[in-house]
């Protein structure tokens, strides 16, 4: 026997989820409560908010002081493992393209450090090649999902206020918290020249809702991940949970390699690395889900090769990799004098903004199709890595306690320029929709391997016009509310046409979705609208992938309704016997 | 069932040798749950094992020279002394810092050190000393020259670039540390209801929550 082999598992799941983020939680969740055994495959480490966050740190706790780092690119503090760059896990860009890839490794994936936004789909999201020809329909439409976007609503925990907002529909909330300060000013200033600012709508739990998690104390550390679960991540909310109805096995520091099939072409497992001991294992079960984020899940099925899926499983109609998009994304900020050297009080609220703009304008009116939402940033933060740096571009320019001062310097006075500067930011970020193309895409890399061996991924993406102008129109917005707030721009002002108006690169913003899509159509989706594979009934999608268009909604919230939907479905078949 | 139970069933280690079954024994089918190894993640709860390893590794050296570190510290007293509200770099260990975030950020290392050299020259030419050797009105005379973007000479553009680079690493180690945070007012981080802006602060702004605010957002 050598050292090197293959180590099947005797035990036969009735589920393997790949992934446990938003999709592949909630699919374990759902699945072990129905009594079904699951096997819960994770890429990378354990863990658990209450244990891992480093919330309520100090700053002089990080070494760095919360600088970011190649492990945590959001900061020290951030409750993310990993980001754009994971050793021994390369990815390539094709000639011109500038796709960035994030991938978390952990438990929870990324909905440990993710901004909470929990926006629902409207009606109009689901069919807009029937609004503006671009596109595609969704096979389901808003009908379809409200009622899990109710149970979520519920299960979860969200806070907002129903505005009877058609786009932005009603949904079951918990009460938001009050406007801070500049956002009462943001909101004297925008909607004062007719643009909308109402509560935002975040996944944080005002109210208790259960036994299990805690009341949101405002401490505006979320992205931290929360230690008594007030906010919505998978590892909290969903994995422990499942875990704790005894019929979930929880397998960790994984990779998966492929999915494994018979002559019949149904799944039958799959296959993955311990990373720990870098052995090959094979787990089996009656169906194979794969929540592993969109792209990962598309190279897994690009990766699936076999005689009955010689394109990669469940790629019949080619489109596995391809339609691949994210938000949009534009920003900027600036200074606002009427608030230098004010009153020191405790700001923190809830970790992201109170308050948010959604779309509110009719794109027949505009050059450009789809709609964005406008997230806004401000107020005492805790100092950290970077604080006020650059301030030698700011003393110099505004009078400081009367006096008008020479810019740079040091000493006393400088330590007083410091404390006048400091709680007078703002900033505003627009997300919003990009049109899906076939020839936006990721496909398997000819040539190159991960440390695992398994072929990486390869990306085509571009933006178009239709995005260009749409954050030409953010740009224009935010200057416009800015100027009306008596805000001065220091950043984000000078973008034009020569860089798309600062127009972030495709996958920057991190909602990448539309690789494994639904659709009625066999030859021009692979999965059908229960997130199950046309070509392959066992096997199922519930990450991003599976979304025909993504409207400007983060799409947390919807993946989390569809799982559900997808899951619910799962466990009906299973127990008739059909799948 | 309550966190602490919830914690018990948390599988904290891969699914490795308890379910390593060669093809020819009976299999025993009891799925066996390892705990996770006692290592560098029971010492660093939270910590990836990469981020232990990259912590030890900056660690283990020391970049700064002793001459560099005094320097350091002269220049970081002089951005940041102590005043009538707080203490000085010094006090805030800022030195320290800056010694560790330049093997931290790799990037940093080439400015400072350059930078540290070219005023060191600088100072040997005027002064026929090192800065850290010069009197106190010698170094300011120095320190002029360079900590004023806008009416710097041109010659001395690279000093102003490192003046200002030392200006915003000092400031940043301040102001993250405990003496700089209550320096500069952030009294936040603490769990607390948060039940809006102040009224006081309301007024000298002329905001108001409106009527659906106050009825729709959760008050204290």
């Amino acid at each position: 026997m050598g050292n090197f082999q293959i180590k099947v598992q005797p035990k036969k799941y009735d589920a393997i989820i790949v992934g446990s983020g938003a999709g592949g939680g909630m699919a374990a969740y759902v699945l072990a409560n129905a009594g079904l055994k699951v096997c819960l495959i994770e890429a990378g480490p354990n863990f658990n908010p209450a244990v891992d966050s480093k919330q309520l740190q100090n700053p002089w706790e990080s070494p760095r002081r919360g600088a970011s780092t190649k492990y945590r690119p959001f900061g020290d503090f951030d409750g993310c493992y990993w980001g754009w760059e994971i050793d021994g896990e390369p990815y390539t860009n094709a000639k011109g393209s500038d796709w960035e890839w994030w991938r978390a490794r952990m438990v929870g994936g990324r909905t440990n450090h993710w901004g909470r936004i929990s926006l629902r789909f409207g009606p109009k999201d689901f069919k807009r090649k029937s609004i503006d020809g671009l596109g595609d329909n969704w096979p389901i439409s808003y009908d379809d999902v409200k009622p899990y976007y109710d149970k979520i609503d519920r299960l979860l925990g969200v806070f907002g206020t129903n505005e009877n907002l058609a786009e932005a529909p009603d949904g079951i909330f918990l009460p938001p918290p009050k406007p801070r300060l500049h956002e009462l000013m943001i909101k004297r200033a925008a909607t004062g020249i007719g643009i909308p600012v109402i509560p935002s709508r975040l996944s944080i739990l005002t109210k208790k809702i259960n036994d299990t998690r805690g009341q949101c104390f405002y401490c505006a550390q979320c992205g931290r991940s929360c230690k008594i679960f007030a906010d919505f991540s998978s590892s909290s909310a969903l994995v422990l949970p499942a875990l704790a109805t005894g019929n979930v096995d929880l397998v960790v520091n994984a990779m998966v390699r492929e999915v494994l099939t018979n002559k019949d072409g149904l799944a039958t497992g799959v296959s993955y690395v311990n990373k720990e001991d870098m052995q090959e294992y094979q787990v089996m079960g009656r169906t194979v889900i794969l929540g592993a984020s969109a792209c990962e899940s598309a190279r897994l099925l690009l990766n699936s090769k076999s005689p009955r899926h010689p394109n990669g499983l469940a790629n019949s109609s080619d489109v596995v990799g391809k339609y691949l998009h994210d938000s949009t994304g534009a920003d900027m900020g600036g200074i606002i004098p009427e608030l230098f050297d004010r009153k020191r009080y405790n700001e923190d609220g809830v970790g992201g903004m109170h308050v948010y703009t959604p779309w509110w304008l009719d794109n027949k009116k505009l050059d450009f199709p789809r709609g964005y939402h406008i997230e806004y940033g401000g107020g005492f933060g805790m100092p950290l890595y970077g604080f006020q740096w650059g301030i030698e571009n700011l003393n110099g320019t505004y009078k400081v306690k009367g006096k008008q001062k020479e810019a740079g310097g040091y000493g006393a006075s400088l330590k007083e320029d410091y404390r006048y500067f400091f709680g007078a930011h703002v900033g505003m970020a627009g997300r919003g929709e990009a049109v899906a193309r076939r020839d936006n895409y990721c496909e398997i890399d000819p040539d190159m391997v991960d440390v695992y061996g398994i072929p990486v991924l390869r990306f085509h993406t571009k933006y178009s016009d239709y995005e260009i102008k749409q954050a030409k129109h953010m740009k224009q917005t935010f200057s416009e509310i800015l100027h009306a707030m008596g805000a001065v721009i220091t950043w984000g002002g000078d973008d034009g046409p020569e860089n798309n108006y600062g127009l972030h690169a495709p996958g920057n913003i991190i909602h990448e979705a539309g690789t494994i899509r639904m659709g009625d159509d066999p030859k021009s989706s692979a999965l059908n609208k229960y997130s199950q594979a046309h070509d392959c009934k066992n096997l199922f999608n519930v990450d991003g992938g599976q979304f025909v268009s993504q409207g400007d909604k983060n799409i947390t919230w919807t993946i989390l309704a569809l799982s559900m939907r997808t899951s619910e479905y799962i466990v009906d078949q299973l127990k008739k016997n059909n799948i | 069932m309550d966190r602490r139970k919830s914690l018990k069933v948390l599988v904290l280690g891969t699914v490795s040798s308890g379910l390593m079954l060669d093809a020819c024994k009976t299999a025993d089918k009891k799925t066996v749950l390892k705990k996770a190894p006692e290592s560098s993640e029971k010492k660093h709860p939270g910590l990836m094992k990469e981020e232990v390893k990259q912590l030890q590794e900056v660690n283990a050296y020391t970049f700064f020279t002793p001459h560099e570190m005094q320097t350091i510290t002269v220049l970081g007293d002089i951005i940041i002394p102590k005043d009538d509200v707080s203490g000085s770099a010094s006090d805030a260990k800022v030195p320290d810092f800056i010694e560790f975030i330049v093997k931290d950020q790799p990037e940093h290392q080439v400015p400072m050190r350059g930078g540290l050299h070219w005023l060191d020259m600088q100072c040997l030419n005027r002064y026929q000393k090192a800065f850290a050797d010069c009197n106190h009105q010698q170094q300011m005379e120095m320190v002029d020259e360079i900590a004023w973007p806008k009416k710097a000479k041109p010659e001395m553009k690279p000093g102003v670039k490192f003046f200002n680079l030392m200006r915003n690493l000092t400031a940043t180690a301040f102001y993250t540390s405990e003496i700089g945070v209550k320096d500069v007012g952030y009294v936040g981080n603490t769990p607390n209801q948060w039940n809006g802006v102040p009224d006081d602060v309301l007024k000298q702004y002329n905001l108001a929550y409106t009527p659906k605010e106050l009825k729709e957002c959760i008050s204290f």
